[in-house]
C-alpha cells in the first residue's frame, strides 16, 4: 500500500475516532440535572447525593421550557434553568438530612411534582429531634368540615375593629391567634354588647395585630411563586391551571370514588367567608405542611420552613379582612 | 456572455487534479457530519442549542440554499460527506487507484429505478415530517445517520454513488436548480471525446475512477447529474474537461423532458409554499398539525400537503397550457414548460430561507460555542442573545427575491414555449399567481 493511502486511512481513522470519542468523554464527565415538564419526566437524576460541610456543584439545564431551581426550607434565591442552557450553582449544607429541591416556575399543570430530593451525609451532633408541628400538638382533624356558621356581610374594617377592640380591652394572644378560627373568637364575642358587624371588625384587627407589614409582604411573595396558579392570584381558586385541574380530574388515577371526590380537584377558594373564617391558622398550617392527600395540592412541609407558612397563612387571610396585603 | 474555462487557471488546474485538498475538505465535512449525528444524540435535546439543529438546519441550510445551489450548482455534492464511507468502502481504497477487481456486487441499478422518482419520494418523506426533524435533534441524527448508511449500504450493492444520483432527498432538487448556476463542467472538444478509446472518464483508469455519478462527461449538456466531483479531470487523458463559468441559467435554454423532473419541479415549489404557511406563518393549529406526527390533524395535513403538490399545482398548470390542437403531446409539453418553475422555485426556497436562517443565526453563536449543551463556552460566545438579523432588509430582499424569479421564470417560460410551438402567457400568469401567494405567505 503507497504511503499517501496509508496516511490518509489514518488520518481519517484518528479523526473519526477522536470526533466521536472526544465529546463521548468530555459528555460521560458532565453530570448536568436535567429538567423536564413532569409529565416528561421531571428532574433526572431525582436523587443527589451531598455530604454537609462540602460544597455541592451543580449543572442545571432544562430540556423543554423555562423551570426554576430552588432547595426547600433553605435559604437561597431560586435559580432559572432555561432550555438548552446550563445553569451552575453550588449548595452548602450545614446539617445532614434529606433536603427536598423543587422547580419554582409554574412550568405545566404538574408542575409541582417537579421535585427531588438531596441526601446529605455527615457526622453532625448537633440535630435536635424535630417538634410536632401545630396542628399534630392540638390534635386537630384537617379534613374535618370546619366552615363558619355566620360570616360577615363586608369585608370586616380593620380600623374600625382597632378603636373597638381598645374601647373594649379586647386583645388575643398569638397562642390564641394561632389556636382558634376568625369565626370561633367572632363566636366568643357574642355576649357583648356589639353589633356582628362591630364583632367582625375586632376579629380582623385582632388577625392583623397578630402578623406583621413584613410577614405579610413575604407570605405575599410565597403566595404569588407558589400558590397562584392554582388559587389565582386574587385568591378567588381561579388560577392559570385550575380549569386543566378539573378538566383532568375526572382522568386522574387520584380520584377513586367518582365525580363527587373530582371535585376535590378544584383549589380552594380563599374568598370563600365560611370556609376561611372557620380556619384555625393551625388548621391551614396543616393544610400545607400535609397537602391536599390526592387532590392536586401538594405537601410543602420540605419546601417551606415554619416561619414561611406562618406568614403565608397571615397573607391568606387577607382575603377576608382589610389590612394591607 | 462568453463562458470562461476556470481550470485553464495552472492554480485552479492542479487544485483540481489532485485528490488532497478534496481529501482534506472532505475529512472536514465528514467530522462535522459525525459531530452532528452525535451531537444530535446526546447534546441536549432543546434544538436551538443543539449542533445538529443548528449547524444542519440553519447554517448548512443557509450556505445550501443561498450561496451555494445558485451560485455553484451542485457545489455542495462536490464536498458531501455523505457517500464517502461507502464510496471508500466500495473502491477499497481512499485515494489509490482502481487496480483490481471490484470488491463488492457492482451491480447496475435496474432501470426502472434510473430516475429521480425516489429522490422525489425521500424529499416528500423528509417534509411531511419536517416540523419534528427541524426542531428535535435525535431525529435529525437518526435521519443523518440513515442517509449514511444507506448510502455505504447501497455502495455496497450497486456501483458508483447510487445513493447520490437516485435517493439522496437533497441532491434531487440540488440537481433541479444547478441548471441556473453560473458553473459548469463540459468537454472542451467533443471529437476528443468521440475519439477517445476506452472512455476512461465513464470506465476509469489507473489514474482514476469512472464518473461516480454515472454520467458520460462527453455527453453532458447540463447540470442536472454531474455532481462536480471532479473525477473526470483527473481521468482524462486528452485534457479534455472545463470547469466554466457561464452566464446563469444557460442549462434552462434546453427544456425536460422528463416527467420526474418535471414534478421535482412542482414538489419544490409547493413544499416551499407549504414551509412558508406553516413554519412562518401565524396559524398555530397548521403547526400543530404538522408537528403532531401520527394524529388525525397530521394526516389531514399530510393529505393537503399531497393533494397540493400532486393535484392543485399541476392541475392549475395543466389547465392552464392545456390547448386541444398542438403538435407536440401533452405530457411533453407539460414537462418542457415545467422548467420555467425552476427559477421560479429556486427564488421561493432562497425568499423563504432568508426569514427563517435571518431569524435563527444568531443560534450559531451559541452553538458554536457549546454544541451539546454540556455548558461550555469554547468561543466566549455560549450567552450570546438570540437576536433576528438584518431584519430591515428582510422584506425587500425577500420581494427582490420572490420579482426577481418571476421574470427570470417569464423568460424561461417564453424560451421554453418556443419550443414546444405554444403561448408563454399561460405559463407566466401560474408564475405571477403563484408569486402573489408566496408574497402574502411571507410578508
Amino acid at each position: 500500500m503507497k504511503r499517501a493511502e496509508l496516511l490518509s486511512r489514518l488520518i481519517v481513522t484518528v479523526a473519526v475516532v477522536g470526533v466521536v470519542g472526544t465529546p463521548l468523554y468530555l459528555w460521560s464527565r458532565t453530570p448536568i440535572i436535567h429538567a423536564r415538564m413532569a409529565e416528561n419526566g421531571g428532574w433526572t437524576p431525582d436523587v443527589i447525593q451531598a455530604e454537609a460541610g462540602k460544597p455541592l456543584h451543580l449543572k442545571l439545564t432544562s430540556d423543554d421550557v423555562m423551570h426554576g431551581f430552588a432547595v426547600g426550607q433553605m435559604d437561597m434565591e431560586a435559580v432559572s434553568v432555561e432550555p438548552g442552557k446550563v445553569t451552575d450553582i453550588t449548595l452548602n449544607f450545614e446539617k445532614p438530612g434529606i433536603y427536598t429541591f423543587y422547580c419554582t416556575r409554574w412550568c405545566g399543570l404538574n408542575h409541582w411534582r417537579m421535585r427531588g430530593t438531596i441526601e446529605v451525609s455527615g457526622s453532625n451532633t448537633d440535630l435536635k429531634p424535630a417538634s410536632p408541628p401545630l396542628y399534630v400538638s392540638l390534635n386537630l382533624d384537617i379534613d374535618a368540615p370546619h366552615d363558619a356558621t355566620v360570616v360577615p356581610n363586608g369585608q370586616p374594617s380593620v380600623s374600625n375593629g382597632q378603636s373597638l377592640a381598645m374601647d373594649n380591652s379586647i386583645s388575643l394572644s398569638h397562642e390564641e391567634y394561632l389556636a382558634s378560627s376568625p369565626f370561633e373568637v367572632f363566636d366568643g364575642l357574642k355576649n357583648s354588647s356589639l353589633t356582628e358587624e362591630e364583632r367582625w371588625d375586632i376579629v380582623a384587627y385582632l388577625w392583623q395585630s397578630n402578623t406583621t407589614p413584613d410577614a405579610l409582604a413575604n407570605g405575599k411573595q410565597l403566595y404569588a411563586q407558589n400558590c397562584a396558579a392554582c388559587h389565582g392570584e386574587n385568591g378567588a381558586g381561579d388560577g392559570v391551571f385550575a380549569d386543566d385541574l378539573a378538566a383532568t380530574g375526572e382522568a386522574s388515577m387520584q380520584t377513586m370514588s367518582g365525580a363527587e371526590n373530582m371535585m376535590m380537584q378544584t383549589p380552594v377558594d380563599f374568598t370563600d367567608s365560611a370556609r376561611m373564617l372557620g380556619a384555625t391558622p393551625a388548621l391551614l398550617q396543616g393544610k400545607i405542611l400535609r397537602g391536599g392527600m390526592g387532590t392536586g395540592m401538594p405537601m410543602w412541609g420540605s419546601i417551606f420552613t415554619e416561619g414561611q407558612i406562618w406568614d403565608l397563612i397571615a397573607y391568606l387571610y387577607s382575603f377576608q379582612f382589610e389590612y394591607p396585603k | 456572455m462568453a463562458k470562461i474555462e476556470l481550470n485553464r487557471n495552472p492554480f485552479i488546474e492542479n487544485a483540481l487534479k489532485s485528490r488532497y485538498p478534496q481529501l482534506a475538505v472532505f475529512i472536514v465535512m465528514l467530522v462535522g457530519y459525525i459531530f452532528a449525528i452525535l451531537a444530535g444524540l446526546i447534546g441536549t435535546p432543546v434544538g436551538s442549542h443543539n449542533f445538529s439543529i443548528v449547524f444542519v438546519w440553519i447554517a448548512w441550510w443557509a450556505v445550501l440554499i443561498l450561496v451555494a445551489v445558485p451560485f455553484f450548482g451542485r457545489g455542495w455534492c462536490a464536498v458531501c460527506p455523505i457517500p464517502l464511507p461507502g464510496e471508500w468502502l466500495q473502491r477499497g481504497a481512499m485515494l489509490a487507484p482502481p487496480n483490481k477487481r471490484p470488491k463488492w456486487l457492482n451491480l447496475r441499478v435496474p432501470k426502472m429505478f434510473r430516475n429521480i422518482w425516489l429522490q422525489n419520494i425521500s424529499f416528500l418523506l423528509l417534509a411531511l415530517f419536517s416540523s419534528v426533524l427541524l426542531t428535535t435533534p435525535n431525529i435529525t441524527s437518526i435521519v443523518l445517520a440513515a442517509m449514511l448508511f444507506a448510502a455505504i449500504g447501497l455502495s455496497t450493492i450497486f456501483e458508483r454513488r447510487a445513493f447520490c444520483r437516485y435517493l439522496c432527498p437533497v441532491g434531487g432538487f440540488i440537481g433541479l436548480y444547478s441548471q441556473t448556476a453560473p458553473i459548469e463542467l463540459r468537454i472542451r472538444d467533443k471529437q476528443a471525446c468521440v475519439k477517445c478509446e476506452g472512455k476512461p472518464c465513464y470506465n476509469g483508469s489507473e489514474v482514476g475512477y469512472g464518473c461516480p455519478w454515472d454520467v458520460f462527461p462527453g455527453g453532458l449538456t447540463k447540470n442536472t447529474y454531474c455532481g462536480l466531483c471532479m473525477e473526470c479531470i483527473r481521468t482524462c487523458p486528452h485534457d479534455n474537461i472545463a470547469v466554466n463559468l457561464r452566464p446563469f441559467s444557460a442549462d434552462l435554454a434546453k427544456p425536460t423532458t422528463r416527467m420526474d423532473e418535471a414534478f421535482k419541479s412542482f414538489i419544490m415549489l409547493g413544499s416551499a409554499m407549504i414551509y412558508a404557511g406553516v413554519l412562518l406563518g401565524p396559524w398555530g393549529m397548521l403547526k400543530d398539525a404538522a408537528y403532531n406526527v401520527g394524529s388525525n390533524s397530521w394526516f389531514v395535513y399530510a393529505g393537503v400537503f399531497l393533494a397540493i403538490i400532486f393535484g392543485v399545482l399541476p392541475g392549475l398548470f395543466s389547465l392552464g397550457i392545456y390547448q386541444r390542437q398542438n403538435n407536440i403531446a401533452f405530457k411533453q409539453r407539460f414537462a418542457s414548460l415545467s422548467t420555467a418553475l425552476i427559477p421560479l422555485g429556486m427564488m421561493f426556497w432562497v425568499a423563504f430561507s432568508l426569514s427563517f436562517v435571518l431569524t435563527n443565526a444568531s443560534y450559531i453563536l451559541t452553538a458554536l460555542s457549546d454544541p451539546l449543551g454540556l455548558g461550555w463556552n469554547l468561543f466566549s460566545t455560549a450567552n450570546t442573545a438570540w437576536q433576528p438579523m438584518l431584519t430591515s432588509i428582510l422584506a425587500p430582499a425577500q420581494t427582490l427575491a420572490l420579482v426577481g424569479g418571476l421574470i427570470w421564470s417569464a423568460r424561461t417560460a417564453q424560451k421554453a414555449a418556443n419550443e414546444s410551438w405554444t403561448s408563454s402567457m399561460p405559463v407566466i400568469v401560474y408564475c405571477f399567481l403563484l408569486t402573489s401567494v408566496m408574497l402574502w405567505l411571507l410578508l
